[in-house]
């Protein structure tokens, strides 16, 4: 009997999670005025929000920019991270702890407060409305640096002797012998980086302003905010759900690293 | 102690500076540089097209004398005071459930966390729509139960409440997971002994689990309270600050400030603040739950 209501409790629990994003797909799907209603259900289900979608915006451009970008940042952010990670971790400097001070305290200053300068920044590089303003603020993070120092702290240093007796250098060492064996730090690093910068919108609506240039989750805020879905509810939660689909399928296939990933970074930062 | 400095460098792993490049030129330039030039700005007028006007303190007196920011700096109390609790309340029952031997719960753990990975701006289309007043899910299944409808994000005084349910709807999974980790923790000894002495499950749960979860609950509280000052494409989407600037965050003040209006020398002074705010509730929340 109390197994019972624990799983009532948790399927009930589950429902609320699962219902509303079902609730959004059927919407987009229905038409208009139907979408106010509790059903999942329709007898006129039909494409026709998307078409307005795809014809008001260029979504597909923006799917392409926030892809573009997405996987620039991320990829940056692996490589130079784990070179400065193995910098600090493996390599005997001095200054070291120093700059690991400056990350650790880079990483509690509040964003809130170099926001500003940092748009006039990319003012003054004539940086706004390119891709160079999305991507290299965001080239490398104090969070990646950390990660990898922290896994490369572990591996042992007869692996990197013999290397090196091998005549490997740093960096052959770091890409031919460490990257293989720091998989799961490697992952965690890309799935937080990525998910971060595809779901990032305070950055995207501050630096860009043209309409070619913008990332998904930016296209779409101003679809919904700025009149252009005119009050189309369907329209609207279209949009929302072509924002929501690619990130939704990634989880289906890897929620387990998502999930790791995410706790571990949770628990670190 | 500069020829110490020197000989120390001589010694060094001379590559140990050159790897370390990337992250000293990503500091001086996106870090270093808009720290100092945020203490520039604080005291200037400037619309980035026309040239920067020292003004001194005026942006400090106009900021004491600003009841906007004074009421995003309450909105944000609101948002905390509802969100805080609800968020602990909801993952803590949530990760204990999913604690017990149970079937599915990798499939339950992954639902929770959905929201979690989904954009903010999916979530706020998503949830305007559910909120809507005569249309809305919400309402109309509290019609169908006979209650009186009510006006989430129409009237001034539900607003942010409303706000704050969605981001924890939004944010509990993250928590639940965390949660599931201090839980799994706990060393299994201490329950046996407690049974050995006669406990209930809610004293063991009270004077064992819930002290043990300690840091995981400093965790939650601070992350909350930094996401409740970067409050901004919620309200941004949802309400736009309104009704009656009900639901005006202190990052969407600052971004109104700045782009909006072109004030940047008092946006930066605003950001300035509310960083200064962080720092402090960030401290004081510490200190407070750590002693508990």
């Amino acid at each position: 009997m109390k197994r019972f209501y624990l799983y009532l409790v948790l399927t009930v629990a589950g429902i609320t999670f699962i219902y509303p994003f079902l609730w959004m797909i059927a919407a987009s799907l229905k038409p208009e005025i139907e979408i106010g209603s509790l059903g999942l259900w329709s007898k006129n289900f039909s494409l026709e929000s998307y078409r307005l979608v795809v014809q008001k915006i260029p979504i597909w451009r923006a799917l392409f920019n926030s892809l573009f970008v997405s996987s620039c940042v991320t990829v940056s952010v692996i490589f130079f991270g784990s070179i400065v990670g193995y910098a600090l971790s493996r390599l005997n400097f001095w200054g070291r702890n120093l700059i690991l001070g400056v990350i650790l305290f880079t990483m509690v200053i509040p964003f809130q407060i170099t926001l500003i300068p940092m748009y006039i920044l990319m003012v003054k590089f004539s940086w706004v409305d390119t891709y160079l303003s999305l991507i290299v603020p965001g080239m490398i993070t104090a969070f990646s640096i950390l990660l990898f120092r922290q896994f490369f702290l572990d591996i042992p240093q007869d692996l990197i002797d013999a290397a090196r007796i091998d005549g490997c250098n740093d960096l052959t060492i770091l890409f031919r012998i460490i990257w293989p064996i720091s998989k799961p730090v490697i992952i965690t690093v890309g799935i937080i980086t990525f998910m971060t910068s595809w779901n990032d919108v305070l950055w995207p609506l501050i630096v860009i302003r043209n309409e070619k240039l913008m990332t998904m989750p930016q296209l779409v805020t101003i679809f919904a905010v700025g009149g252009q879905a005119e009050a189309q509810l369907g329209a609207m939660l279209a949009a929302a759900t072509l924002l929501a689909i690619p990130i939704i399928l990634v989880y289906a296939f890897f929620q387990r690293y998502f999930i790791e990933s995410m706790a571990t970074s949770g628990l670190k930062g | 102690m500069l020829a110490y400095v020197k000989q120390k460098i001589k010694k060094s792993d001379k590559i140990g500076y050159l790897m370390s490049l990337p992250y000293l030129v990503s500091f001086a330039l996106f870090v270093a540089f808009p720290l100092g030039f945020s203490f520039i700005l604080i005291f200037h007028k400037w619309n980035v097209i026309t040239p920067m006007r020292w003004v001194g303190l005026k942006n400090f007196y106009r900021l004491f004398h600003d009841v906007e920011f004074f009421r995003a700096i309450y909105n944000t109390v609101v948002f905390l005071i509802i969100h805080i609790p609800l968020q602990i309340v909801f993952a803590l029952v949530i990760a204990v459930l999913l604690n017990q031997k149970i079937k599915l719960r990798g499939f339950f753990r992954a639902v929770f966390f959905m929201p979690v990975i989904v954009s903010g701006v999916v979530i706020t289309i998503l949830w305007q729509q559910l909120y809507a007043y005569e249309t809305g899910v919400l309402n109309l299944i509290l019609t169908q139960l006979g209650l009186p409808k009510i006006p989430w994000i129409n009237d001034p005084s539900w607003a942010m409440p409303s706000i704050a349910i969605m981001a924890t709807w939004k944010n509990v999974g993250l928590y639940i997971v965390l949660f599931l980790v201090g839980l799994q923790n706990i060393p299994k000894y201490l329950y046996e002994s407690a049974e050995l002495d006669g406990a209930t499950a809610w004293q063991k749960f009270w004077y064992i689990t819930v002290p043990s979860l300690n840091s995981t609950m400093v965790l939650v509280v601070i992350l909350s309270t930094i996401g409740g000052f970067s409050l901004f494409i919620e309200p941004f989407v949802m309400t736009g600050g309104g009704p009656m600037n009900s639901t005006l965050s202190a990052m969407l003040y600052i971004y109104n400030q700045a782009f909006y209006f072109g004030h940047m020398g008092y946006a930066a002074t605003l950001g300035f603040f509310f960083a200064f705010i962080i720092f402090i509730v960030v401290l004081i929340q510490k200190r407070v739950v750590e002693r508990k």
